[in-house]
Parts: C-alpha cells; sequence; structure tokens
C-alpha cells in the first residue's frame, strides 16, 4: 500500500508542477509580442504618453516575475483581471458560460462513455465478423471526420430536415433542465460521434490483449460461454486501460468543445475564447487558455492515477 | 515495379480505395488551374447561386465560383499541411533521433520540454500563440509544426532508442564515426517503417488541425481559398437544406479518411507495430 502512496504523490506534485510550468508559459508567451501588450493594442500611431499611460494601466512597467506572481494570486482569488475589449470583469464573462461547457461535455460524455464500452465489448466478442469488420471500418472513418463536418451533416438531417432538434443552441435566461439538455443535444450528439470511435477501439483492443492469457484459455477448457469468459474474466483487467482511455478522451472532449459550440452558437467558454483571439483580447485568452490546460491536465493526472489504482499487480503486491 | 503490383493486387479494398482517392487529389491539386475556367478570387456571379450548367456547384458567399475554389482549396490547404508536416518531422525526428543516440542530458533537457508541451491541449496554445504572434500563413505553418513535433519527437525517441543499443551501432562508435553517420547511416534506416506510418496520421492531423482554425476564422486567411474558411463562409446554406457546404468538409473527411486506410494497411503489412492508436 506504502508503495501505492508513493506512487500517487509523485503524480500529484508533477501534476501540480506541470500546471505552475503552464501558467507560467501561458503568462509568458505575451512576451513574444513585438514591442509590447500596450504599443500591440494601441497601434503604431499612437502617442508616446498615450502608450506610457496605458502601460501604466496594465502595469507593464513593473518587472515580468512581479506581474507573474500578481496575476496567479489573483486568480487563485478569483479575479482574474479586466478584459481589454470592453473592459468588463473577466471572471464575470467566464462564469455562466464555464458551467455551459462543463453542461455540455457532460451530457456528452453521458452519451459516449456506456456507448463505447458496449459497442468495444461486442466487437471484442465476435471479432473477425462481419459486425466487427464494419465497425473498424465505421470508425475509422468517424475518426477522419473534422468536427465541423459531423456537425453539419446532423443539423442537415436532424434539425433541417427532420425539424426534432433546434440547430442553433439558444440557452440564456432561466430555462428549466430538460430544456437545456433539449437544446444542447445535437452538439453533444457530435461530440460523442467524435470520440466514441477511439474510446470504442481502445476497449476492443484491451479485452483482445487479454484473450491471449493463459487463465483465458483456462475459462475456454473449462467450457465457459464466451460471454461470461469476457465479462466476468476478462473485462476486470481489461478496467484500467479502458478508464485510462476514458479519461484521456474527456479531456479530449473538453477541448474539442471549442469548434463544436462555434458551430452551434453555445454560449460557452470556447466561443468566448474564439471569440476573444479574433479581438486580440489577451487576458481573456490567457484566462480561458488556463482554464481549458487546467481541466485538460487535471484530467490527464486523474487517468494516470485511476490506472496506478485500478492496476492489480500493484494493489496485490506478492 | 512488378513487386509494387503484386503488393497492390494483395491490398484491401480499403487501402486501395484510400490510394486512389490520395492520387486523385495530388492530381487535383496539381492541375488545379487547367481544370476550370476561372480564376481562383474572380468574382464571377452574384452571392449563393445555385447549381447549374455554368456554375457546377453553384457561386459562394461572394459570388465566386464553388467548384474553383474547391479546386484551388486543394492546393492550398493540402499544400500547407503537408509543408507543416514535413517541417515537424524535420523538427521532431531529428530531436528524436538525437536524444536517443546520444541519451544523458541531452535526451532529458528534450524530453522535459517534450512533456511541457505535450501538456497544453494543442488547439488552446495554437489559439493563445495565434492571438499573440497574429495569423499569417508562416505563423501558422510553424507553430503547428512546433506543436506537432512533440508527438513525432516521441516515437521517434522510442523506436531509435531500441535501436541506438545495438551491436552494429556500437561497432559504428568503436570505429569512431561520428555523430551525423550514426544518426543517418544506422539508426534513421532501422527506424524508417513506423515513422512513415507515422507520417501518414501526423499529416491526417495536421490537415484537419489547419482546417479546423480556418474554419474558426484563425487559419489560413481569405481571399485563398481553404476548405475549412468555406465551410465557415458558407455555412448558412445548411439551415436552407442546401448540401454545398458539406462539399469542402466532406473533401476534407475523404482525403483524412483515404490516408487513414493505407496507414491503416501499411501498419498490418509492418506486423502491428502500434495497432492500438
Amino acid at each position: 500500500m506504502g508503495k501505492i502512496l508513493t506512487m500517487v504523490s509523485q503524480r500529484l506534485a508533477l501534476g501540480l508542477l506541470t500546471l505552475f510550468v503552464v501558467s507560467l508559459i501561458i503568462f509568458l508567451a505575451v512576451q513574444l509580442l513585438p514591442g509590447d501588450l500596450a504599443q500591440a493594442i494601441l497601434g503604431q500611431s499612437a502617442t508616446p504618453e498615450t502608450v506610457a499611460a496605458f502601460r501604466r494601466e496594465l502595469k507593464l512597467d513593473l518587472p515580468a516575475h512581479i506581474r507573474y506572481f500578481e496575476w496567479l494570486m489573483g486568480i487563485l482569488q478569483g479575479d482574474l483581471g479586466r478584459s481589454l475589449a470592453n473592459q468588463r470583469e473577466i471572471a464575470e464573462l467566464i462564469g455562466g458560460r464555464l458551467l455551459n461547457t462543463l453542461f455540455l461535455a457532460s451530457i456528452a460524455a453521458a452519451i459516449a462513455v456506456p456507448l463505447a464500452v458496449t459497442l468495444g465489448i461486442l466487437a471484442a466478442l465476435y471479432p473477425n465478423s462481419l459486425y466487427d469488420r464494419v465497425v473498424n471500418i465505421v470508425t475509422l472513418t468517424s475518426i477522419s471526420f473534422p468536427e465541423f463536418f459531423v456537425a453539419y451533416i446532423l443539423i442537415l438531417f436532424l434539425a433541417v430536415d427532420a425539424g426534432i432538434f433546434p440547430s442553433i443552441s439558444n440557452i440564456s435566461g432561466d430555462i428549466g433542465f430538460w430544456e437545456h439538455v433539449y437544446r444542447s443535444i445535437l452538439p453533444a450528439l457530435t461530440l460523442t460521434l467524435v470520440v466514441v470511435a477511439h474510446m470504442m477501439r481502445m476497449t476492443r483492443a484491451a479485452i483482445i490483449n487479454l484473450l491471449a492469457s493463459p487463465y483465458i484459455e483456462m475459462a475456454n477448457l473449462k467450457g465457459l460461454k464466451r460471454s461470461r469468459i469476457i465479462i466476468r474474466h476478462a473485462l476486470p483487467n481489461a478496467l484500467s486501460p479502458i478508464i485510462n482511455v476514458i479519461v484521456i478522451n474527456l479531456a479530449y472532449l473538453v477541448v474539442g468543445v471549442v469548434i463544436v459550440e462555434v458551430v452551434f452558437v453555445y454560449p460557452g467558454l470556447g466561443q468566448l475564447m474564439v471569440d476573444s483571439v479574433s479581438k486580440r483580447d489577451i487576458p481573456v485568452v490567457q484566462a480561458c487558455s488556463l482554464i481549458f490546460a487546467a481541466t485538460y491536465i487535471l484530467l490527464n493526472l486523474t487517468a494516470d492515477i485511476l490506472a496506478i489504482l485500478s492496476n492489480p499487480r500493484l494493489l496485490h503486491p506478492r | 515495379m512488378a513487386q509494387i503490383l503484386k503488393l497492390l493486387r494483395s491490398s484491401p479494398w480499403s487501402a486501395r480505395f484510400g490510394l486512389a482517392v490520395i492520387v486523385f487529389y495530388i492530381f487535383i491539386a496539381t492541375f488545379a488551374p487547367v481544370l476550370t475556367p476561372y480564376g481562383e478570387t474572380d468574382i464571377v456571379g452574384s452571392e449563393f447561386e445555385p447549381w447549374s450548367a455554368e456554375f457546377m456547384f453553384g457561386t459562394d458567399n461572394l459570388g465566386r465560383d464553388m467548384l474553383t475554389r474547391l479546386l484551388y482549396g486543394a492546393r492550398n490547404t493540402i499544400g500547407i499541411a503537408f509543408v507543416t508536416t514535413c517541417l515537424a518531422f524535420l523538427i521532431g525526428g531529428l530531436s528524436g533521433l538525437l536524444a536517443a543516440t546520444l541519451g544523458g542530458w541531452a535526451d532529458q533537457a528534450l524530453s522535459r520540454v517534450v512533456d511541457v508541451l505535450m501538456a497544453f491541449p494543442p488547439l488552446i496554445f495554437a489559439l493563445l500563440l495565434l492571438t499573440i504572434l497574429g495569423t499569417s500563413i508562416p505563423v501558422l505553418v510553424v507553430v503547428i509544426a512546433v506543436l506537432d513535433s512533440t508527438r513525432v519527437y516521441r516515437l521517434a525517441r522510442a523506436v531509435a532508442m531500441n535501436i541506438a543499443v545495438m551491436d552494429f551501432v556500437e561497432v559504428a562508435r568503436l570505429r569512431g564515426e561520428g555523430l551525423g553517420w550514426i544518426i543517418g547511416r544506422e539508426v534513421l534506416p532501422n527506424s524508417l517503417p513506423p515513422l512513415v506510418a507515422e507520417f501518414g496520421l501526423r499529416f491526417c492531423f495536421v490537415f484537419l488541425f489547419i482546417s479546423a482554425l480556418s474554419f474558426l476564422g484563425l487559419g489560413i486567411q481569405p481571399p485563398t481559398a481553404d476548405w475549412g474558411s468555406m465551410v465557415r463562409d458558407n455555412a448558412t446554406l445548411i439551415t436552407y437544406g442546401d448540401i454545398t457546404p458539406l462539399l469542402p468538409a466532406g473533401a476534407i473527411a475523404l482525403l483524412t479518411v483515404g490516408v487513414n486506410f493505407v496507414v491503416d494497411w501499411f501498419l498490418h503489412k509492418t506486423a502491428g507495430l502500434r495497432d492500438d492508436q
């Protein structure tokens, strides 16, 4: 047990370190600007006095390491600074949108994870059957599709032709929970289609790998049914790689949300980020990057730790 | 030649389909100006004209011929993705081979830098850098190549690690060969097959990535014809049940599917090197 604790705490420490370095990169990337932020925003025609005044307002006259720690401390206290475009508090801009994005990602995950695992187990049950080959081709194809292609196909069939779902996710004001789900179903379906293929292939591969081991052959020789062998004997041991791939795909989902939100005009964090990139509103982009990167890193860290925790060899050392 | 034909005859239909698609795209990209009467940025009609004999796929949001834009888009989108992938391989492949051959602190330093870069979600990192550096094609190519070279580095290093400890490399070292010889003549030739397969996969990834950025309006800028931005510009048509915006999106999808099928086959041929990915 002690060994596991050390391994987990090592991963945690490494994760925190990564988070710190990433926040440093996000902050320091601005130094790549030719000139500095104040000059870049005001443009060539600004007088030196205006630039100097603006520089003071942005606190650019302070050295970089002091500004970094002020920025970091502010973030830890929930103060993300102000947007350059409209002078509003960034925390205020982000708050509701972050919840919307997490909501969308959770719906997608709730559909995608059970679907992918079931399809993967079925494919492992009947390897090289027609079903398996069809699933292989279909998943390989859907991995290759750009997100917006999937999104527009869904819009064309389910929103325009069939008229079942709205093509634009208009989420504003106080709509109820189910109405929220209904209006975000098309973006959620798009995300599902994007991540299911990879999860399913990995589930299948994890189980098929195990089927070659001697204890499965033993179960076979005992005369057990194939479905029982897979579900009772192979699945528990395949759980660790499956959980790992699920969490990694959840991390991907959080990032993949950016494009899907733009297609469906879904009021989430991704859309805010893309808008701010085109407006070159650097503080907002930095805040969004930090939130996305932190979520991504934390999920990947969770995947690592779960992989350690669900490894039977580590749990029951000889 | 006879060998290649024999290999092709034994290939599954999916690989043949993939090869046909790739050849077709290369043909279009090469002969785009000959295949269409209009120029890349010529405004030839009114906005959003329907499909007709004159404009096979109608016109786009500014009245440019859709088919012409599609053909030129093949040139721009594939060309830029190809250059980016090559650059990513140059950076990632070389540093991966270097890290594996040198070992020690050089390996440690390179690997830790790559670890940090890979902890960042690529799309978010690209958005951050493009905000700061502005969107132009050279910036786009370099940013994506650097982000992608980390994945190439991982693979090149992993493959070359196994080769760098072999006896024939040791012999070359004892013979007093330089670093360039060892990497170029001993390690690289033996790590080529997985790297070739990775080139296909990376190309798909870069191609989708650039298209996604263009779709967001942050990649290849107008008036250059590009499939990602064409989807974005004409997306409104979808709500009227017109499938024209799906054409450039489908063109992207078809090429990545084709390349993936070929890579899948190649991986099976070279004995399931990374079957799980």
